[in-house]
């Protein structure tokens, strides 16, 4: 039961944060999106405290929900580093990642959004698939 | 206001991060296995999210402007352009490298701190030379 229960409210917590932000601020939840504000704008503090947020609502994993898979560990960090120099630059260039445009666009039905999702899925798989 | 805002939606948001799993990336790296051992888990977040996220929008287009801003700011631009797919593209190779994507990175600075480190240093390194490139060219 678990676990169709806890990807059902994860995502409804996901859903109903990006929902509030819209409602609230007016603007659209990406977390690519909060990143860059907190590091390149003069706008810190909204977006510090969020990220603060974040990370001890995502840390309480383990403590609250049961696992059902375990960590990775014993990865190379070069593998890490590659992987998040592409997150970095690519959510960039494609202005947004798996929450702006995954979660926020196509609930809005945004075209960009939509292939924009459907594109980072597919390499996604396929890197996958070849590194397996 | 604005800071408490932030600050409970972010707690909820890594949440509901936690609680989808989506903060462990083996479990990531296993809904995008289609080919393989393949874990549906992630769908079912995609879908309660948008659920959620489209009443969202509907809420949205009834009321005039947001609680506490002064108008929406929704992007308005419609055209794919070669940016959007060869970002996307490319972000989806890193996220299939490591299972990754920003929000479970972040989380992974508690969770898995050593592969945090790393893999956040090195997103804020692809943003800062998407930063400077972009300044260059204008």
């Amino acid at each position: 039961m678990d676990s169709i229960l806890n990807p059902l409210v994860g995502g409804l917590l996901i859903g109903l944060t990006a929902t509030a932000y819209l409602l609230i601020k007016g603007k659209i939840l990406g977390i690519s999106g909060i990143l860059t504000q907190l590091l390149f704008t003069r706008k810190r503090w909204i977006p510090l405290l969020f990220l603060i947020g974040l990370i001890i609502g995502g840390g309480a994993y383990g403590t609250l929900t049961n696992q059902t898979v375990a960590f990775p560990d014993d990865r190379s960090p070069l593998l890490l580093i590659i992987s998040g120099l592409l997150v970095g630059y690519g959510t960039r260039l494609g202005g947004g990642c798996t929450s702006g445009h995954g979660v926020c666009g196509i609930s809005r039905l945004s075209p960009r959004s939509i292939v924009a999702t459907l594109t980072f899925m597919l390499t996604a798989i396929i890197t996958v698939a070849l590194t397996k | 206001m604005y800071a408490l805002v932030a600050l409970i939606s972010g707690l909820v948001f890594g949440l509901g991060l936690a609680f989808s799993e989506m903060t462990n990336p083996a479990v990531v790296l296993g809904f995008l296995d289609i080919f393989g051992d393949w874990n549906p888990s992630l769908m079912i977040v995609m879908a309660s999210a948008i659920a959620v996220g489209m009443i969202g929008y509907t809420i949205k287009n009834k009321r005039i402007k947001p609680l506490l801003a002064d108008d929406w700011q929704i992007p308005s631009l419609r055209h794919i352009d070669k940016k959007l797919i060869i970002g996307s593209g490319l972000f989806g190779i890193g996220w299939g490298l490591s299972g990754y994507c920003p929000g479970p990175g972040l989380t992974a600075l508690t969770n898995n701190p050593s592969e945090g480190f790393y893999f956040i240093t090195a997103l804020i390194l692809g943003s800062a030379i998407y930063q400077l490139q972009n300044r260059i060219s204008h």
